[in-house]
């Protein structure tokens, strides 16, 4: 890339269940006032605007981003709306750093929401398609079997999704925006919330939110606000077909790819030991463990180790923590959610995290995922330019 | 005068949605199959997989699969989660099994119900065998399997599934 960029600004607002104070246009509005003070700058100073959010269908909304110009200072500039299902938090940031990168514009705005609470995302993820029978599983009836695969071939004992759903929850207890606060969470509170799609429980999956997340990207030459810039080190993105003969759904190839890109990028060997920690997509918990392999943090068959010995708790000390704002797990406005993973990394190399900072952290990964895991979007912030 | 009322922050307006959908050849013609109460599915002229439902091209090759293949209404649990999540509106009462099912002679999973098992014993590998509707209520659609049941045949090793051919084991 020719240019360097950084995250000057970050705004997110409160996570909930319901935000009934708020339209969708005040909701993204929130977050992106904070992104602008954050980065000390006003509208005037935006040189464009990318937006993104996960399906239309959720809130019934088409095409947001006609309505919202005006709210988001669009006015008079270039707007695009991004969409790559689950991932668009994440692949929308890298559209948005992008366009700092190769010289178009000097600062971008970038901003994702989901109002959850005026949609029905179970239904809108389960149309009826007329070559296929209509099961109305929602995002959990198509994960949960892959998760029952990963279980059966890495001989993973039974507990550990019950293990990820209990530290992603003492993380969020950390972070006073995240949606579930649940500090005196236990492992047998877990195991005995209900089955909802076996082998996922009540208490392994994310919540419903409503919430937005903005950041403001800035050229080298541009960078404003008293905090520290988190200089983008490595973008990266990558798709595959839901569905294809012979297709790798835990492992999937399009995540060890997208992997291996952006560590070049960042000139990162061995993940678990250059990065300081992570914000990695986990909606369920067992996806922990499985993207653990699949972005090289451990051998393929043994992620659910590190979680085991707590290598990615903060609150154990692990090595590699992961999720320190409590991730998916605790706040999921679907669309803003991989924008968020990419904003917390950001956070920890500022040295802004609050209680949920990792000392010293100076490298950290972002990363997202959608679709039937098959849309991949990942980027490394460092403290440093690298 | 009227009673003072509370603020309004929530309308609810529900949204209706129809769609025409245009099959294409391939979809067409499984389709066409599926009402006659046959199992379609095609095969990839390069890498030699065979699809259901056929689209009219490989995913992976990308290139274009015209050779229509015959499949067998029995085939092999690759995977399957048991759904207890009440959701509003859902006809089928929890809990039920959705599984990932490869019929004989194709190289991919569909999804279907699994019904007539003890929900506890379904495993990976799991024979299983297609319960049709009556014929004279076959439409152009899945729903002519009302769902799938184990079979009594030995299971299938893991590296095997989506492997076999039509005759199933007996190969």
């Amino acid at each position: 890339m020719a240019e360097l960029a950084a995250v000057v600004g970050i705004g997110q607002t409160r996570y909930k269940t319901r935000r009934t104070d708020v339209s969708i246009a005040g909701l993204l509005r929130e977050a992106v006032d904070r992104a602008l003070a954050d980065a000390d700058v006003t509208f005037d100073d935006i040189d464009a605007v990318i937006i993104g959010k996960a399906p239309d269908m959720f809130e019934g909304v088409v095409m947001p981003e006609s309505y919202l110009a005006d709210a988001l200072g669009a006015m008079g500039k270039p707007m695009l709306r991004v969409h790559t299902a689950g991932s668009v938090g994440g692949s929308t940031a890298i559209v948005a750093a992008s366009h700092v990168q190769s010289g178009t514009f000097k600062r971008v705005l970038t901003v994702t929401f989901e109002k959850q609470s005026e949609s029905n995302a179970m239904w809108a993820l389960s149309t009826p398609q007329p070559f296929s029978v209509h099961l109305n599983a929602g995002a959990g009836g198509y994960f949960a079997p892959i998760i029952r695969e990963y279980i059966r071939r890495s001989g993973a004992p039974g507990d550990i999704g019950i293990k990820v759903a209990v530290k992603d929850r003492r993380h969020g207890a950390r972070n006073p925006l995240a949606h579930l606060q649940l500090p005196d969470i236990t492992e047998q509170e877990v195991r005995d919330s209900m089955m909802l799609w076996d082998p996922l429980r009540f208490l392994e999956a994310c919540p419903s939110s409503d919430g937005a997340c903005a950041m403001v990207i800035a050229a080298e030459d541009s960078i404003t606000g008293s905090k520290p810039p988190a200089w983008i080190r490595g973008v990266a993105m990558r798709s595959e077909p839901t569905m294809y003969a012979g297709r790798e759904e835990v492992n999937p190839q399009a995540g060890r790819d997208c992997a291996a890109d952006v560590y070049a990028q960042a000139g990162i060997t061995n993940p678990r030991k250059d990065l300081d920690c992570a914000e990695i997509y986990v909606p369920f918990s067992w996806y922990e463990p499985m993207w653990l392999e699949n972005l090289g943090f451990a051998p393929e068959g043994e992620g659910w180790k590190l979680t085991q010995e707590g290598a990615t708790s903060l609150d154990a000390g692990g090595d590699i923590p992961w999720n320190c704002s409590g991730g998916v797990l605790c706040s999921n406005p679907i669309g803003a959610s991989g924008m968020i993973r990419f904003a917390e990394a950001a956070r920890q190399v500022r040295g802004d995290a609050g209680a949920h900072q990792v000392e010293g952290a100076r490298l950290a990964m972002g990363h997202a995922y959608g679709g039937g895991a098959q849309f991949f979007a990942m980027w490394i912030v460092g403290a440093d330019k690298g | 005068m009227s009673e003072p009322q509370a603020d309004v922050t929530v309308v609810k307006s529900p949204v209706y949605l129809k769609y025409r959908f245009t099959a294409g050849s391939a979809p067409a013609r499984f389709l066409g199959r599926l009402k006659e109460g046959v199992l379609t599915g095609q095969r990839c002229p390069r890498c030699s997989n065979v699809y259901i439902p056929a689209r009219g091209s490989c995913p992976a090759c990308g290139v274009p699969t015209e050779k229509e293949v015959v499949l067998s209404d029995k085939g092999t649990v690759q995977s399957f989660t048991i759904v207890s999540i009440p959701i509003p509106g859902n006809p089928i009462e929890p809990p039920y099994i959705v599984a990932n099912i490869v019929p004989d002679g194709a190289n991919i999973s569909f999804i279907h119900l699994l019904s007539e098992c003890v929900n506890e014993e379904v495993h990976i590998g799991q024979r299983v065998q297609a319960l049709w509707k009556p014929a004279a209520e076959w439409g152009y659609s899945m729903d002519n399997i009302r769902y799938f049941r184990p079979l009594d045949e030995p299971d299938v090793a893991v590296d095997r599934i989506g492997k076999l051919p039509v005759t199933g084991l007996e190969s």
